[in-house]
This record gives C-alpha cells, sequence and structure tokens, in this order.
C-alpha cells in the first residue's frame, strides 16, 4: 500500500517536473538556448493565476485561461525584448542571461505579490477520494490529467499542423527553414509563447499541492535534471525523465537517511550521465552524411 | 528580356576577410545563368548574399527592379526565389512530404496538393518514400527532395548551390535534365552554381566564371565552352599547341 501511495505521489511530483523540463527542451531544440529562467516563469504564472482567480475571484476555468494568455504574451515580449538581441552571441552569455532574469523575476514577484506563501483556490483542493487504502487526493489527479491533456494536445499540435511542422523544421535545420520561407524569427517567439503557457500550466497545476512563493521557481533545477535524464532534445524523454525524478524523490524520501529525497535528483543526473550520458531518449543529431 | 535579378559591384564580407570584391551581373527572365568556379572562389557567399543570409558591405540586389540586399531570408523567399542550398539541407526527421509541404509554408492557395503531384512527377523516385522520415534518402534523393522543395515555393528564379555535389556522373546527367525541363515547362529561371563545368555549361544559356571573389569571364555558354582557357582550367582539355607548350606554365589564374 505504502509504495502505491508513494507511487502515487511521485508521479504527480514528477508530472510537473516533466512539465517545466518540457518547456527547457522546447526553447533548446528551438533556439539552442537554455533557459534557466524556467521554473521562475512557472513561478509567475502561478502567480498570475492567483491574481485572476484568487484576487479578482473570477471562476478557475476563465482564470486559467487569463493566465495562458498572459503568460503566451508574457513569454514573446521576453523573446523579442532580451533574447532576440541576443542571437550570434555566445552561449554562455546567453546562459547568464536566462539566470539573471531568474533573478529577477523571483524579485519583481516578491516586489508585487509579496514574499508570504499564498494558496490558489482551486474548486477541487482538499478533495479525497479513498481506493482500497491508498488515498488519492484530487489535486494529483488534476495534475496526471492534466499533463495527460496538455501533452496529447502538444502531440496533436506538433504532428498535424501547419505551425507545429514548421517549429519542428526551423529547430531541425534553421538556414533551411529561412530559404523556405518560414519566419524562423516569428518562429522562436512562438516557441518561446508556448513554454511560456506549458510552464504556467505546470504553476497552476502545481499550486494547490505545493504552495506558491517567489521560491517556487527552483524546482526549475530538479527538473533540469529531469530534462538531461531524459535526453535533453527529447519531448516525450522530458516528461519520462520528469517522472523518473519525481518517483525516485519519494522513494528516496522514505527508504533513505533524511536529506537524500532533495538530492536524489542529482544523484539521478549524476548516474544517467554515466551509464547513459545521452540520455533515455538519446535523439540523433548527426546532421549531414 | 528583361533583368530579374540584377547584381551590382556587391562586396561580402566574413569578418575581416572579403569574400566577394565587387560582383555585379544578371539573370535575365526564363534564362538558365551558370556560375563557374574553383573551391573559395565566392560562388556560395554570392547565392547567400543574394537569398539574405550574408549581407553585402556594399552594392545593390534588384530582383524584378526591387531592392532586396540586407533583408531576412524567409522575406526574400516569400518574393519568390526558391534556394537549394549546398550540401542539401533538408529537414532530416520530418517525412518527405512534410519536407514538402514545408517548401510551400509562405503559400495560402489551394493548389499545394497539385504542385506536391507535380513534383512526384518530376521526381518519381520520392514518391517511394513519401511517409518516411527524409534523413533515410540517399544523397540523390536527398538532392531530389531539396529542388522539390524549393520547387513548391513556385518560384520564378531558384538559386542552385552545387546540385551535382556528391553525386555519379548518371545522377548528375539526371539532374541536369531535370534543371532544364524546369526551365523550359516551368519557366523557372535559374542561376547555378557549379564547379562541375561540364554540366554547368551543358545546361546553361549565359555564364560566368568567378575566381577569388571576382568575375573574370562572362559570355554565352556556347562560347565559354570553346573558350581556351575554360577547356584547359575546366574542363581538363589539354592544349593542342604548335609547339606542345603547355599553358599553365604561362599563367594559372587571373589573380
Amino acid at each position: 500500500m505504502e509504495v502505491i501511495q508513494l507511487l502515487i505521489s511521485g508521479i504527480s511530483q514528477g508530472c510537473v517536473y516533466g512539465l517545466i523540463a518540457l518547456g527547457f527542451v522546447l526553447i533548446y531544440k528551438a533556439t539552442e538556448m537554455v533557459n534557466f529562467a524556467q521554473g521562475d516563469m512557472m513561478m509567475i504564472g502561478a502567480f498570475v493565476a492567483v491574481t485572476f482567480i484568487n484576487i479578482l475571484e473570477w471562476p478557475f476555468v476563465w482564470g486559467l485561461l487569463a493566465t495562458i494568455g498572459v503568460m503566451a504574451v508574457f513569454g514573446i515580449l521576453l523573446e523579442r525584448l532580451l533574447l532576440r538581441p541576443m542571437i550570434g552571441e555566445p552561449h554562455f552569455a546567453v546562459l547568464m542571461l536566462t539566470i539573471g532574469l531568474g533573478f529577477i523575476l523571483r524579485a519583481v514577484a516578491g516586489a508585487i505579490w509579496g514574499n508570504e506563501p499564498r494558496v490558489l483556490h482551486a474548486p477541487y483542493v482538499g478533495e479525497v477520494w479513498r481506493v482500497g487504502g491508498v488515498i488519492i487526493g484530487a489535486d494529483n489527479v488534476a495534475i496526471v490529467l492534466g499533463t495527460l491533456f496538455l501533452c496529447g494536445l502538444l502531440f496533436l499540435f506538433f504532428r498535424f499542423t501547419r505551425l507545429g511542422i514548421a517549429m519542428q523544421a526551423a529547430s531541425q535545420n534553421q538556414l533551411a527553414a529561412y530559404y523556405v520561407g518560414i519566419p524562423v524569427k516569428r518562429i522562436f517567439s512562438l516557441v518561446w509563447a508556448l513554454s511560456a503557457v506549458i510552464a504556467a500550466c505546470a504553476g497552476v497545476l502545481t499550486a494547490p499541492v505545493s504552495l506558491i512563493d517567489p521560491l517556487m521557481g527552483f524546482v526549475g533545477i530538479k527538473a533540469f535534471a529531469a530534462a538531461i535524464v531524459g535526453g535533453f532534445g527529447s519531448l516525450p524523454g522530458a516528461i519520462l525523465g520528469g517522472l523518473l525524478v519525481g518517483i525516485v524523490e519519494q522513494f528516496a524520501g522514505l527508504y533513505l537517511p533524511p536529506g537524500f529525497s532533495e538530492v536524489s535528483a542529482y544523484v539521478l543526473l549524476l548516474v544517467m550521465l554515466m551509464v547513459r550520458p545521452a540520455g533515455l531518449f538519446a535523439t540523433m543529431q548527426q546532421k549531414k552524411v | 528580356m528583361t533583368d530579374l535579378l540584377e547584381l551590382r559591384n556587391i562586396e561580402t564580407y566574413y569578418g575581416p576577410i572579403m569574400a566577394i570584391r565587387g560582383v555585379s551581373m544578371r539573370v535575365q527572365e526564363g534564362q538558365i545563368v551558370s556560375v563557374l568556379g574553383a573551391n573559395g572562389a565566392g560562388k556560395t557567399t554570392m547565392l547567400k548574399t543574394i537569398c539574405g543570409a550574408m549581407d553585402p558591405q556594399k552594392g545593390t540586389v534588384r530582383y524584378q527592379g526591387r531592392e532586396i540586399q540586407a533583408r531576412d531570408p524567409d522575406w526574400v523567399a516569400r518574393l519568390g526565389i526558391g534556394h537549394v542550398p549546398e550540401g542539401r539541407e533538408i529537414f532530416p526527421f520530418l517525412t518527405v512530404d512534410e519536407n514538402l509541404r514545408m517548401g510551400a509554408f509562405s503559400r495560402r492557395d489551394g493548389e499545394i496538393n497539385r504542385d506536391l503531384e507535380l513534383v512526384y512527377t518530376y521526381f518519381p523516385a520520392l514518391k517511394n518514400f513519401v511517409k518516411q522520415a527524409a534523413h533515410v534518402l540517399s544523397g540523390g534523393e536527398q538532392q531530389m527532395l531539396a529542388i522539390g522543395r524549393a520547387l513548391m515555393l513556385r518560384p520564378q528564379l531558384m538559386l542552385l548551390d552545387e546540385p551535382s555535389l556528391g553525386l555519379s556522373p548518371l545522377l548528375v546527367q539526371e539532374i541536369a535534365e531535370i534543371i532544364t525541363r524546369l526551365n523550359k515547362e516551368q519557366h523557372v529561371t535559374v542561376l547555378l552554381v557549379e564547379q562541375n563545368a561540364r554540366m554547368a555549361l551543358d545546361v546553361g544559356d549565359f555564364g560566368y566564371v568567378m575566381e577569388v571573389g571576382r568575375i573574370v569571364m562572362e559570355d554565352t555558354c556556347e562560347r565559354l565552352k570553346n573558350a581556351t582557357d575554360i577547356q584547359e582550367f575546366y574542363l581538363g582539355m589539354k592544349d593542342q599547341g604548335v609547339r606542345g607548350r603547355r599553358r599553365w606554365k604561362q599563367r594559372k589564374t587571373w589573380r
């Protein structure tokens, strides 16, 4: 019973890691930049949701949709104002920029919404089902279902829509995408919007389980580990890596001495780098023959 | 006939290195224009300058009378300039079908499926791989895919960068035939950059010879084929002079 209970909370926590990892991977695949502010974008998304749902008292669904809209615009603005001027600069400069961006976002969030933890008023919070001795919280179910739904949407988007295929094209061969007339810069903006939206969804989904405060974005580091475990550059890998990190973390918390749960994600990362450095879903990256 | 494309005194740099040293050339509508030259002559750089992937320091590129230099390549593509880059540059993990459809990304008309069929009639070999990822294709098939993808733009002008690169002589001939057919049947004007001088001169109407960033010769392909310099340096024929003296002893380049 205990094992199943841990598995459930591990999976739901892992879904959140997976969603943030997805944001990392999306941006990396398309633009070859690593956005270390991904976790903080999740935090901003959660606070925006708090603003709409708690403070303005909008119905949950409307608040969620409004949050998605706001975060999409936020992602586009970030790309336009901060990242686009960095095209052609060394990777290290971009990396420092996104780390700095994380600091700024945390400070700004603290200034606007305060540093006390908040709880998002989701309609399903507190609901609990008991199935044969196992306690399943509705918030956990919501995370898993929400993640599944989002992954399904993303799959359909990348597989069947013109824009989704163009995003893949731009990430596979940027120059060729330019040559066939794909507006690559606009595509990059949209990729940032997409990953900001995914981050916001992760924030809203995790909000009822963990408290919202300006420092919640630090789970982004664990999600980064998850992305690497999954093989940085693979979307299913990001989700799977997230699940793995989430589950391992829960079990480490119970069976290992205190403190191991916190570092388990990085231990997993180290083991993965030693055993299978390319990650679970290594994508073929060789171009040309 | 009018000039579809006109380059005037183009100078392009790679950092401090001057790759194009003042090139002027014109491509008339309906023509196939070939550009010959050895490695490092600046042929690819010139195409990149035309399509906007590189910006010239000086000079103008006019397409249909309109200045297009220093614009983004996707903007240039939408004017109807299809670019088949060196080394094919397909989208490796998209299917053949998706690759071709991406070629028509900027088009909104309803005739994309019709043009898809057209591409398959020109390149029946691609039809066997419609739903397969493009990286499984052979070099020749990838080249065909790249040309087909550019064709999906319904280009008025097609820039072809070394389509013969790495292909067997038989395939080179096939590609050459297709270029001629596209020019005749689809009225695509072609700017062909080649190291394979024989193919370039057979296919082309007009030819330019580039060396170290400059144009050193220009004439109809017919006359270029008979020029002694070209025969010797690009077609590998030896001079049959009375005294049997090899001309390369006199002068090897025009540098």
